[in-house]
């Protein structure tokens, strides 16, 4: 068994093969996790390299956590303390760190297309931690994980992405994963927030009353307003965007079913869901960022197989 | 080897691991994935049998992780199970086939990642003696085959489903 891709730069760009294989192997490097000694030494002859050229948390450590739950070494970088800051591109930088012998590269890039052209000029595996507005492959991966664990699969379930679809990586790489798995997929939002011809490009179906969408599905992903890729006014204010497409406690009281709240995170509390939702026995964020680590190490594992 | 010779000579096993360790509750049974499980899946039904009242504490153990050929090949993992501690206890690993040893050698590496257990001991069918890489022996072994380096031994299920017999043959 091996992937078809020698990088993940995309969920667009892998089969639904590979992603049962990533998901069925996080299966395994899930019971891993749940060990006395939470390691194994499969990829110690592998030296990866973290590149954050953007800011994030959660998923450089999740990353690195992996990495280091595989015995891998490994090696950050973020901008604000390199060379980056004296001019060097993307090219060079990376070129320089690879003559120093690293197998694979990890990043994450405000630019979308960024891993595609890296990929094109080095031949180390890399792997997209989020390119702009692009992809979020090994997001979308694990919100697959979580929903299997908690609804057995996804052929045929409901999946609604709720918020700031334009701008969002991550609903991008949802959609494609979840039409490749047999899922039916809904964005939901103001209409400024969703892109004018999603739903025929991308086979989803599209909806701006939140009330309808928390109704048809059995999953709802909350995605965080992205204010920092909005260089224009989308909506008159967070607190009427709270009011008109925020998660609230009492709209989920109202549908009569339950239905699994999910987040990609950082959360804006009380912007796109509150608190007590957030918190609440529906929601899965936290278990999210647990198989976070598991799916991780299941991609770097397999990728490692495939290095020249 | 016919099905029948295989269940000679799984009744056999069964009845050598029952003399060795008389007290059950102090022994955990731990098959290696493939067919170490496929092997001990069908002596723990024997040790059932004769003991039909006690636990057993019998679970199945993956090396893809712990590897020493991830250059060659990347393979995908099988299902790890060891629902109970293994610390202290005395525990039997279960083989098909020993070979030259690596797998073995895995299989200690991960069972230490699980806990230390007080004595750890190695139970196969086949041993293929003249081929060991590493100094490691069967405590336990059903019959010792001379075979080819380029053989290929293994415990498969025939046509008519679950029975195991062993086929040899140049790779």
């Amino acid at each position: 068994m091996q992937l078809s891709t020698k990088h993940l730069l995309g969920i667009k760009d892998i089969s639904r093969e590979d992603i049962s294989l990533i998901l069925s192997t996080a299966r395994q490097f899930k019971e891993v996790l749940q060990r006395p000694v939470k390691k194994v030494p499969s990829l110690r002859e592998v030296t990866i390299v973290n590149l954050f050229y953007e800011n994030s948390t959660r998923t450089r450590i999740s990353f690195e956590l992996a990495e280091k739950r595989l015995s891998a070494d490994t090696i950050n970088f973020s901008t604000s303390a390199s060379s980056v800051s004296k001019g060097e591109t993307l090219l060079d930088t990376v070129n320089n760190i690879l003559s120093m012998k690293v197998d694979m590269v990890v990043m994450r890039h405000s630019a979308s297309g960024a891993p595609h052209f890296l990929a094109k000029h080095i031949p180390a595996a890399i792997v997209n931690a989020g390119d702009g507005i692009n992809e979020h492959p090994t997001q979308a991966l694990l919100d697959a994980f979580s929903i299997e664990e908690k609804l057995g699969s996804l052929a045929g379930k409901k999946v609604a992405l709720i918020g700031d679809i334009m701008h969002s990586r991550v609903a991008l790489s949802n959609i494609h994963l979840l039409n490749k798995m047999g899922a039916e997929v809904m964005v939901a939002g103001p209409p400024t927030l969703i892109p004018k011809y999603i739903g025929e490009a991308l086979n989803v179906k599209v909806e701006y009353d939140l009330k309808k969408a928390l109704q048809w599905c059995d999953v709802a992903n909350v995605l965080r307003i992205q204010l920092e890729r909005q260089n224009q006014v989308l909506f008159s204010s967070l607190r009427e965007y709270n009011l008109a497409y925020g998660v609230s406690r009492k709209m989920l009281d109202s549908l009569g079913k339950e239905i699994i709240i999910m987040h990609p995170g950082p959360i804006n509390r009380g912007v796109e869901i509150d608190s007590d939702v957030a918190d609440g026995h529906q929601s899965i964020i936290l278990q999210q960022v647990e198989n976070g680590v598991a799916v991780r190490m299941a991609v770097l594992y397999l990728l490692a197989g495939k290095r020249e | 080897m016919t099905h029948t010779e295989l269940q000679f000579q799984i009744d056999k096993l069964a009845d050598q691991l029952l003399t060795l360790h008389p007290d059950l509750s102090e022994v955990a049974f731990i098959g290696i994935q493939q067919g170490g499980v496929a092997l001990a899946d069908e002596i723990m039904v024997v040790i059932q049998k004769l003991r039909p009242s006690e636990k057993i504490f019998y679970g199945q153990l993956d090396i893809t992780f712990y590897r020493d050929d991830i250059r060659k090949e990347i393979l995908a993992p099988d299902n790890m199970h060891i629902p109970f501690s293994i610390e202290d206890k005395k525990v039997v690993l279960i083989d098909d086939v020993l070979f030259t040893g690596r797998t073995i050698k895995a299989a200690l590496d991960v069972l230490l990642d699980y806990g230390r257990p007080s004595k750890v001991e190695l139970c196969v069918l086949i041993d293929r003696r003249e081929h060991r890489q590493f100094p490691i022996q069967a405590d336990i072994a059903a019959m010792v085959w001379p075979t080819e380096k380029t053989d290929k031994v293994k415990l498969l299920p025939d046509d008519a489903g679950n029975k195991h017999v062993v086929i040899i043959g140049k790779q």
